[in-house]
């Protein structure tokens, strides 16, 4: 699962880089998810503007991710493609993130 | 994965694992746009299709080598009906799980991480028949054309 970090002042976006989030992946980003948020500041955002698709594995893989950075850090998500808003709309996971239109508007310096 | 059209719409025969899965979702997906069928109605079912076919491969398949995996589409004008037949275990009890939407207003380690298929299906679906026949787990998923 490739993901890349850019750091913002003091926010981290990491960026998935792949169309899906499914039961075939969801441990690996999971576990990838865990490299790149074991170390940073406590404020991350993860980038699923490349997402198209996420089914209930790789919502709970984005669950998950959000539960290992532990209670005093944060990961709110960005960019969420109309399925993939979906999904989390219906599950009622929209309440349990801090859900921002795109990238600029989660980490306002990102546009540089 | 074979997939073949007929006059009712299509099928798809393929093994019950993730990766064909993976495979079927999208052929489905973009046979339901050839069709002319919403966007919003080809993410409903490729959603609820994914759990429901997820299941399969995690579930019925989970003790045994992954088998045969059917899946026959037919689109009519009213609706999308889709039959999904797999050689593997029983829905225990030989009946469709509840499907409640897990608990989310709980502290931070108790966030639900899975049990959201049964309810994303139940919900997405207009109806949803489970039976058993010679060996056989048959899926029935209909979903209404708005």
């Amino acid at each position: 699962m490739d993901l890349q970090t850019t750091i913002h002042e003091s926010i981290n976006v990491i960026t998935v880089n792949a169309e899906r989030i499914d039961a075939s992946v969801a441990i690996q980003f999971k576990d990838a998810m865990r490299a790149v948020t074991d170390d940073g500041p406590d404020h991350m955002v993860l980038d699923l503007g490349q997402v198209a698709f996420v089914d209930s594995s790789g919502l709970g893989a984005i669950v998950a991710a959000m539960k290992q950075m532990g209670k005093d850090r944060k990961l709110d998500l960005a960019a969420l493609t109309p399925d993939v808003a979906k999904v989390f709309r219906l599950t009622r996971m929209d309440t349990v993130f801090d859900i921002h239109e795109n990238v600029q508007q989660a980490a306002p310096r990102a546009a540089g | 994965m074979e997939f073949r059209t007929n006059q009712h719409g299509f099928s798809i025969s393929t093994i019950g694992n993730e990766r064909s899965v993976r495979e079927a979702l999208a052929k489905t997906r973009s046979a339901l746009g050839d069709s002319g069928i919403s966007d919003d109605l080809c993410s409903t079912v490729e959603i609820a299709l994914a759990e429901a076919l997820n299941n399969i491969a995690e579930h019925a398949y989970a003790t045994t080598t992954p088998g045969p995996l059917e899946i026959a589409a037919l689109l009519g004008p009213d609706g999308l009906e889709f039959n999904l037949r797999d050689r593997g275990n029983a829905l225990p009890g030989l009946t469709l799980p509840e499907g409640k939407l897990p608990e989310r207003d709980v502290p931070l380690d108790d966030l639900p991480e899975g049990g959201f298929g049964w309810f994303l299906l139940r919900n997405l679906a207009e109806s949803l028949t489970y039976k058993r026949e010679n060996g056989e787990n048959c899926l029935t998923l209909v979903f209404a054309q708005k």
